[in-house]
């Protein structure tokens, strides 16, 4: 009967996601009456997940699923609701994840709900809400399977620390013949580098910025926020910046604590994409430009004065709260 | 190598959404409706394959009458034929069962459908299908070769991207990247004329039931003013964020 979420991990250490979606699953499981388990791929020190409620880890250990696998991952995942009887099984919102739960779903019979951001308004009949329109709107979504499987957005219920159980069990599932269906043959990441998915803060540069030349201090703020960088749609098509730090609704979706656009007028469809961010800060000269209608802050001011200053109050701030 | 691409039919992105019917119903009044810009791409990179490779194309909707100009325009782009299937696209899993009958009845080696799309933004058509009908499947593919049944694909990752190869019968939830911007077609005059000469076939859903149900829609709340901070203080700026939104 437990809830059941998909907990995942980088190079053995799960990422904040999965502690987020433990908080989420947990308040799940009591409203439900029942305990929370999750489920770990090639991951350490599971009792981390105990702190955020956490009651049972199955571990899964296997080089077979060192590289993403979605068939297989998706087997795995859908073994372990199995063998818990789960109603309920919660996954994120990353690229992974959102790649593996059509195929989950199908193994479950489960209705699908994906970029869920907020506990079920009911369980029975089984509510919830989700963004739909691209973060223009919000939409109900009544799932009316016996199993229910749940997208969670990003930073969407943050961190309820609140101590589980935390037994942890080994666990195996067959690998399914057609996984080999699809081989990654390279990947081509960037280490070190904080990614859109992952970042608390976004710095993002629009085509007021004049010319690629100019990223450099682009590069030192988010530097020295530990943030990622982006860009809007024109931005990537002029080959400034590479395609994959698009950001807005037909681009990658943002919804980090803290973002900063510079140099962007503030399109609808570039808000659309980053308005599930909490707080939105704007430096551009244009006092008329949209984005200060969408923004929490606001600089009225030259991008190329106002983001070295920037910079070096910052790194006096940083180096005073350090 | 037969391809089919999946078409969903969506308000345009500059569309204000509104909704009627006591919040339960989307309001499609004064909404333009425009091909998911997903499937722009994947329709594009399908003209590649018909021109370079020989491929046969076939468009399809799951949608009711009121789409018929979105296939129209497909078709005014090149596509070779139009499948319709005329019900109301009640969720993610109806709707891929419904392409699943399609692309099984008509072999297809290769399906073409978005990574989501932006009304609804579901995310899951196109994966479902490939379960369904026990394809491979790569998702947020932004680069696609095929050579004989051997595919090579490049699936965008969080922070970075991932080759892989693959092979037919094969289903993309595809995106920007596939083509270019700079390469999207728009239809000329010659290909409207052709486009109402091609074969629209109108087919019955079956009896699948939804998964999921829509009940109701609501808009965000409406934003605060914003806190303007001179140029001459950006310290004031600092504080702001340390103290009052607490993100730095
Ligand atoms: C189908 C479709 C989908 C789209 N999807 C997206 C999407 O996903 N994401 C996206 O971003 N866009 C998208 N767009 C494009 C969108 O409509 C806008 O064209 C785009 O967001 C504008 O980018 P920008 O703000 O960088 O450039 P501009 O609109 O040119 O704005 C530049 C801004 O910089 C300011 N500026 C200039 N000089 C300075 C300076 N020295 N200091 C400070 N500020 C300065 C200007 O005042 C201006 O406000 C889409 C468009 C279409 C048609
Ligand atoms: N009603 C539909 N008819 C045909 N294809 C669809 C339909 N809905 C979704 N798709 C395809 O599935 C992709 C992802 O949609 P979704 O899962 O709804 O986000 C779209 O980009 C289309 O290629």
């Amino acid at each position: 009967m437990s809830v059941l979420i998909y907990t995942e991990s980088e190079n053995g250490k799960f990422k904040k996601t999965a502690f987020e979606l433990a908080s989420y699953g947990k308040e799940i499981a009591n409203m439900m009456g029942t305990t929370l388990t999750a489920v770990a791929v090639n991951a350490e020190n599971a009792e981390e997940l105990a702190n955020y409620g956490v009651d049972k880890t199955l571990m899964v250990t296997s080089d077979e699923l060192k590289n993403f696998n979605a068939k297989a991952y998706a087997h795995t995942i859908s073994s372990a609701a199995e063998q818990e009887g789960s109603k309920v099984v919660i996954i994120s919102s990353s690229a992974n994840a959102k790649y593996l739960a059509p195929e989950l779903a199908i193994n479950l019979k489960a209705g699908y709900a994906s970029n869920v951001v907020a506990l079920p308004e009911s369980t029975e009949p089984f509510k919830v809400k989700r963004t739909a329109f691209t973060n223009k709107a919000f939409n109900l979504t009544e799932i009316n399977t016996e199993v229910k499987l749940l997208g969670l957005s990003k930073n969407s219920f943050g961190l309820k620390e609140t101590s589980g159980a935390g037994a942890v069990a080994s666990f195996d599932a067959a690998i399914p013949d057609n996984a080999n269906g699809v081989e990654v043959a390279s990947v081509d990441k960037v280490t070190g580098a904080v990614t859109i998915a992952d970042a608390e803060v976004v710095v993002s540069g629009g085509r007021g910025l004049k010319g690629p030349e100019n990223w450099g201090m682009v590069e030192e703020l988010a530097e020295v926020l530990g943030a990622a960088t982006a860009c809007s749609k024109p931005v990537s098509d002029l080959g400034w910046r590479p395609h994959s730090e698009h950001v807005g609704q037909t681009g990658k979706p943002v919804a980090s604590n803290l973002y900063i656009a510079i140099g962007i007028s503030g399109a609808i469809q570039h808000l659309a994409g980053i308005n599930a961010s909490k707080t939105k800060v704007v430096i551009n000269n244009d006092p008329e430009a949209p984005f200060f209608k969408a923004a929490d802050y606001g600089v009225v001011g030259d991008a190329f004065e106002v983001v070295p200053q920037l910079i070096e109050k910052l790194k006096a701030f940083k180096s005073n709260n350090a | 190598m037969k391809i089919l691409v999946c078409i969903s039919h969506v308000p345009d992105t500059t569309s204000k959404i509104n909704f009627t019917e006591g919040d339960t119903k989307f309001d499609t009044n004064g909404v333009q409706f425009v091909i998911n810009p997903n499937d722009e791409f994947g329709l594009t990179r399908a003209m590649w394959f018909k021109e370079k490779q020989g491929a046969t194309v076939t468009v399809v909707n799951v949608g009711e009458a009121d789409t018929e100009p979105t296939l129209r325009k497909a078709l005014a782009i090149g596509a070779d034929e139009a499948i319709r299937i005329n019900a109301h696209p009640s969720d993610g899993f109806f709707v891929a069962q419904q392409l699943a009958k399609v692309a099984k009845e008509g072999n297809y080696d290769l399906i073409i459908a978005g990574r989501e799309s932006i009304d609804y933004n579901g995310g899951m058509v196109p994966g479902m299908l490939a379960s369904l009908i026990d394809a491979n499947f790569v998702n947020t593919c932004i680069s696609l070769e095929v050579e004989g049944t051997d595919a090579t694909a490049v699936r965008e990752i969080d922070g970075g991207k991932e080759t892989v190869k693959t092979s037919l019968p094969l289903v993309i939830g595809g995106q920007k990247g596939l083509v270019e911007e700079k390469d999207l077609r728009i239809p000329n005059m010659r290909g409207i004329m052709m486009a109402r000469k091609k074969a629209l076939t109108v087919l019955d859903p079956d009896d699948t039931q939804a998964r999921t149900q829509a009940v109701a829609f609501e808009k965000p709340a409406p934003k605060g003013d914003v806190k303007l901070v001179s140029p001459e203080n950006l310290d004031e700026l600092i504080d702001l964020l340390h103290n009052e939104a607490k993100v730095i």
